[in-house]
Parts: structure tokens; sequence; C-alpha cells
């Protein structure tokens, strides 16, 4: 069974809602060492659109989704949310988080084991008030059945007084979406939203995010090592690599002519039967406390292993030229001495 | 059509694992909950087999009974033969030899297993001191570091507590302890499940290139298809406790007969293909309660194919084609 199609949008290109600009985020390491996790990011999120931030553990997705939620506070560059830099006060903060919400990676760990579904979704309306905004007056009551019913837990009153406990994982995931939901916001930011569900499941909740950016016009931002997930429902991908964006472009673009030996790497990786050569990279995404030279991906690549990267004649480059930050113009492009 | 037991169909030499008929009943506050339901499976040497299924349709609880680690509570039937013995049945001091040197575990959520203030070394180490009380300190020690070397990591590592590893390190980890009698067959539930795809990668090639290197039998559980497609000689799909189709990986994963199969393949779209863009497909609805199974077929009240006459009888495993036994009275049926 297949989710009605949802057509393509078109999301105007200037119509740039959350950004981030040259942000730098450097967190120091139990040895007292400088690891700068973002390393120049430069990232826009549209309205209306599905990006999808994609990478191997390690790579800096959820820090850069838990800065562009102010989670984390760029020791360089900025956030900026409808044209102006974030407000890091407290009053600034709250505003913001009624605009732009994240559902957080392990959906089981986030709920309050102690809280009922309807008190997990009732929060954030009375925190921020949402039941007197509403315009149709709607009751916190109402809202709460709303966000449910719209998140796919029909009917949404019996599952009020049920604890995370009785709840399957799909439905705890549903549960915070529908808590995220409830307060409308312009942006959502979803942390691997379906990776610990079973594949089954998938296929609902991404139906959900896509609904959210057409029926609503919200921007969503989807962390996500399934490339998979991201052809069934992105328009844009980001490709992370050691903190930085080292491929971006339109999901046709980077899924079906990818430029960066990185991104071809985690595509032919994808389990499929009959498939390309697998190139299983060795090793993990480094420690940023210890970035490569040159080109940070240059220790793993297979085309400087293999010796495409020397014929080419850049080989040197890959050891010692370091490549600039890629711009959020939003064409295709990929950092890398070949591409 | 006939039905077949699944042994008939892959038994190339004596099975390193072999369920009859295997039925595991939980004692509940709310009753009896049958987890497994009449399931046969065999594990030859140098065979991979996987059991797809998703959560809650009984994967765990069969791979518990193969080394009869299954709780107290639990009834289980049938016969669970690991080379030729009923474990089940026989007494502990067979059993305790079965365990690590014949047949191993990778339990699922190990990752979070590993003893926290243990360095890694000495957890390798404990199973080979109870098998082998005489072998020497040293001889030990360098047991550890060889297996630390086959599953890709350096034997310095021995030294390291779990903190220090990756999540993908300490899979590795305990694919060594699992390595570490010897066994002839290996069971890994769920090895994956929380791995990026590199890793995941990377442990699946592992655990193929031991099978080839040492011709052990593998039993590889996972909620996801596309991953035994990838390594699997045969794939098995559980749906509420029973296996409702069997078939060569590929068969299964790009042939689905079944169509809880079909929706489980259908889950993982191929990149590139134009009809999966914007169209994220899945199965409505949870499985059920064990103990409330639906009449008939349980698979029915979330089947796109179901027709009235599926309530009305447990479709039984029949052999449709040759090797693709299937639970559906609507295989071949528009
Ligand atoms: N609070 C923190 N303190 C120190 N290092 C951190 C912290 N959070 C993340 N890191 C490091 O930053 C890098 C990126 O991590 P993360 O953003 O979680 O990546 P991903 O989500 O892509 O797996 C990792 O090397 C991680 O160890
Ligand atoms: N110790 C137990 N006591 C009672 N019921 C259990 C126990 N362990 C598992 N179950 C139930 O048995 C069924 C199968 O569970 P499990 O074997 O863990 O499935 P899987 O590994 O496929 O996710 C589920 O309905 C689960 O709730
Ligand atoms: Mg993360
Ligand atoms: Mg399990």
């Amino acid at each position: 069974m297949s989710a009605a199609a949802v057509p393509a949008p078109d999301p105007a290109p200037d119509d740039v809602v959350l950004e981030a600009r040259g942000v730098e985020v450097e967190f120091v390491t139990r040895t007292g060492h400088a690891a700068r996790a973002l390393d120049g990011v430069d990232l826009s999120v549209r309205r209306g659109e599905v990006l999808a931030i994609v990478g191997e553990s390690g790579s800096g997705k959820t820090t850069l989704a838990r800065t562009l939620m102010g989670l984390e506070r760029p020791t360089r560059g900025e956030v900026v949310f409808g044209g102006a830099p974030l407000d890091y006060s407290f009053r600034g903060l709250k505003a913001y988080r009624s605009r732009v919400q994240m559902v957080l990676q392990d959906a089981a760990g986030s709920l309050n084991p102690r809280q009922t579904v309807y008190e997990s979704v009732a929060e954030g309306i009375r925190l921020h008030r949402r039941d007197r905004s509403d315009e149709q007056g709607r009751s916190e009551a109402e809202l709460v059945a709303a966000a449910l019913a719209e998140s796919g837990l029909r009917p949404p009153e019996r599952l009020f007084l049920r604890y995370p406990h009785e709840l399957s994982g799909g439905q705890k995931q549903r549960v915070l979406i529908a808590g995220a939901l409830a307060l409308r916001p312009e942006v959502l930011l979803a942390d691997e939203p379906v990776s610990s569900l079973d594949a089954s499941i998938r296929g609902e909740i991404l139906a959900l995010l896509l609904r959210f950016r057409q029926e609503l016009g919200m921007g969503v931002a989807v962390v996500t090592h399934d490339l998979g997930l991201a052809w069934n429902i992105a328009d844009r991908i980001a490709v992370m690599y050691l903190g930085r964006v080292v491929e971006c472009g339109t999901t046709e673009e980077v899924l079906t002519a990818p430029r960066h030996p990185y991104t071809q790497a985690l595509l032919s990786v994808v389990p499929e039967i009959e498939q390309l050569e697998p190139v299983v990279l060795t090793g993990e995404v480094p420690d940023p406390s210890r970035i490569p030279s040159g080109c940070r991906f240059h220790p793993r690549c297979p085309k400087l292993a293999d010796g495409t990267a020397d014929r080419a004649g850049v080989a040197g480059d890959c050891v010692g030229t370091p490549l600039p930050v890629l711009p959020a113009t939003g064409d295709h492009r990929a950092a890398c001495h070949l591409a | 059509m006939s039905a077949v037991p699944e042994t008939a169909l892959s038994e190339r030499t004596e099975p390193l694992l072999d369920l009859r008929d295997v039925t595991v009943t939980y004692r509940t506050s709310e009753g009896p909950l049958p987890a497994v339901r009449g399931v046969n499976l065999t594990v030859a040497p140098g065979q991979v087999v996987g059991l797809a299924g998703e959560s809650g349709c009984g994967k765990s609880t069969l791979v518990s009974t193969v080394l009869r680690l299954q709780p107290s509570g639990a009834k289980v039937e049938g016969e669970v033969l690991v080379l030729g013995q009923d474990v089940q049945t026989v007494g502990w001091g067979a059993l305790r030899a079965l365990r690590w040197a014949e047949a191993s575990i990778v339990f699922q959520g190990a990752l979070h297993s590993l003893n926290p203030v243990q360095r890694i070394g000495a957890q390798i180490a404990e199973p080979i001191t109870v098998h082998e009380p005489d072998l020497g300190d040293a001889a030990v020690q360098r047991r550890v570091e060889e297996l630390l070397e086959q599953v890709g990591l350096p034997g310095a590592r021995k030294r390291a507590y779990p903190h220090q590893l990756s999540g993908g390190q300490r899979q590795r980890v305990m694919i060594a302890m699992a390595l570490a009698c010897r066994p002839q067959l290996i069971v890994a539930d769920e090895p994956t499940t929380a791995l990026d795809v590199m890793v995941q990668a990377q442990i699946l090639d592992l655990l193929r290139d031991l099978v080839r290197d040492l011709g052990v039998g593998l039993l590889i559980i996972s909620h996801d298809l596309s991953v035994l497609a990838d390594v699997c000689d045969r794939v098995l799909v559980m749906y509420a406790g029973r296996v409702v189709e069997s078939g060569t990986a590929a068969q299964a994963f790009t042939d689905p007969l079944h169509p809880y199969t079909a929706a489980l393949s259908g889950a993982f779209p191929r990149i590139g293909d134009p009809a999966a863009r914007y169209a994220p497909a899945g199965l409505a609805g949870d499985p059920p309660d064990p103990r409330e199974l639906p009449p008939g077929c349980s698979f029915a009240p979330r089947c796109p194919r179901a027709v009235d006459r599926c309530t009305e009888a447990e479709p039984p495993l029949l052999e449709v084609a040759p090797g693709r036994p299937v639970a559906c009275i609507r295989v071949g049926e528009p």
C-alpha cells in the first residue's frame, strides 16, 4: 500500500525561512581539546520544502539540528530565522520555539514515562498559550485531539489517558509529532524520525511529514542516514561529513548523479539485491578534534586510494588544499577537488 | 500443492540448527501469550538464513529457545535440535557444553549489554576461560587479540572500555565474543539495528566473511528485510508468531508472494524509481496482540488483498512453487 502521492511543490527559491550562515560549533572534549563538530555550515530551509540532512553517525547532523533549534549556540556564524538573527535571550528562545519545533532522535526516550499522552501534547499548548490564540477558539482538549488525529492517532480520545509504555514505537513517534504539530510551527526539525521504527510504520510517519509541508506550508528539515527515506520525501539534500556540507542539490541530482565520492559510497551500500559494486568505506568519521588536512574526507576517499585523483592531477590538493564551504544557493555542488 | 516442512527444502548437509514445529507460549497475567506458533527452520554449515518480521512477531522469542534461554514462565513445544541434540531436553552439563562452544548468540541490544567497567579484552576472555580452564593466561590473551583482529579491530583495543568504542566497534566486540569458543552456529539478533548504513555494511561484510572463512552457519534476525536480502541465502518471514513465507533472499525481496512480505519489501524504495518519489509506502496499523489473534489469517485485518474467506481459517504454509512455502489462500489469484 502506498500513501497517495503528493505532488512536488514549487517553493520559491527565495522563500527561505531558516538559515545557517557559516555556522561553527566547537565542543571541548574530555581531554581538553577543541572539537569542531560543525566547521562552517551554510544551509537554508525554505517554506513548503522538505530538506534531508544525510551522513554517517558522527558527521554532525544532530549538532546542526540542535543549533538550528537554538539548543546549541554557534561559536562562529549565525542562525537566521525569518531574516533576523536568532535571539538567544530566554524570551527570544521561547518565542522562537513556538515557531520552530524539533522532534528528537529516540522517540521512546523523549516522552516522559509518567506523563499521559494528553499531558505530553498539552504541555506545549499551555506553555505557548496556543488555546488563547486559536482562530477557531478551540479549547485545549480540542487542540490536543486535533493534533493527535492529524498525526494519524484516531480516535484521539482513546489515547488521552495512555502512558508511553502502553504505546507501540510508531504510536510514540506520532505522539511526539503531534506535540510539535499542535503549535503549528513554521519549521519542523526531525532528527532520525523513523530510524528506530519498523519499516512498515516508516511510510505512515513519512507521509505525515509530507502532508504537513503540503497542507500547512511547513518547512521540514529531516536528519537521516537513510537515503531511501530521502528519496521518498525530500526535495533537497545536504550531505554532511565531519562538520561540513560536502554535497548539496535537489534529491534527483544528489541521489541519481552524485558528484562527491562520499555520496557515491553512501549510495552504493544501500542494501538492495541487484546493485552497484558496494564501496564499503573503512573506519568511521574521525573525531572532530582531529580534522584531516586538505579535503577532510581524503583519508577514507576511494578515489584517492585507487589513483583516480592522482591521474586527474589533484592528489596533492586532496591531501593539502582545504576546500571552501559550499554556499547555500540551491545549486548542485560538491566540495571535492575532482568534482 | 502440498504441505512441506521447511527442513526438506534447505537441507544440504546435516543441519546445525533444526527447529521442528516450535511453539512458545508465555504465561502472562492476562492469559497465555502464544509468541511463536509452529515454526520450522534449519541452518546448514556455511549457510546464512534470515528471519524477518515486524517488532513483536516472535523473532527474539524463537532465538531464546536455541540455547534454552527463554524465561522460566515460557512453555516450549516441538524440537530444538542443535547439532542433533534437543536443547530443550538435554541435561545441564550437555547444555553448558553446547553454549558458546557449539552455538552462540549475539543478542539484540547487545550494544548496551557490555559491562561498562570492565575492559573488553576481559569480557571476551571470560567464555574462553570457562570453557578451556587449562588454557594459560598468555594463550587466552593471544586468542583475545586474534579474535579482535578477526572482527577488524586492532588487538591492542582489548584494553579499551566499552564507552571508548563507537557503536559499530562495540558490535564487533559482541561478534568477537560470540566467536570466542569457535562455535559452529551463530545466531545474531538484530545485529545492525541502530547502526548507520556504512557501519551496517561493514558489519554485514564481516559476517559474510566469517561464514565463508569459518564455514559456520549463521541465523540473522532483522526487522529490516533489505538487510537480510543483502546477505542471506534463505529468508523466512514471520507474522504473529508464524512463518508466512520463505524463499531465497532475492525471491522474498523482489518477488514476494505473501502480501505481508510485499509490504515489508515495498517499504524500501528503489532509489531512482520515480514512482517512489513523494510516495512513501508502508503498512497501516500494528500487528495483533498474540493473546487476541483475529479469526482466520492473522494478517487479514491489515491485508490489502483480504477477502471474506480469509477470516474463516488460518491459512496453512503450502509450497506454491518449488522452494516457496507461502501461507496465503490468495496466492496466484488475480
Ligand atoms: N556535547 C558534545 N560534546 C562533545 N562532543 C560532541 C557533543 N555533541 C556532539 N559531539 C561530537 O560532535 C560530532 C558530531 O556529532 P553529532 O552531531 O551527534 O553527529 P550525528 O548526529 O551526525 O551522528 C561527534 O564527533 C560527536 O562526538
Ligand atoms: N518475557 C515475556 N513475557 C511475556 N510476553 C513476552 C515476553 N517476551 C516477549 N513477549 C511477547 O511475545 C511477543 C513476541 O516478542 P518478541 O519475541 O520479542 O518479538 P520480536 O523479537 O519479533 O520483536 C510479543 O507480543 C511480546 O510482547
Ligand atoms: Mg545524530
Ligand atoms: Mg526482537
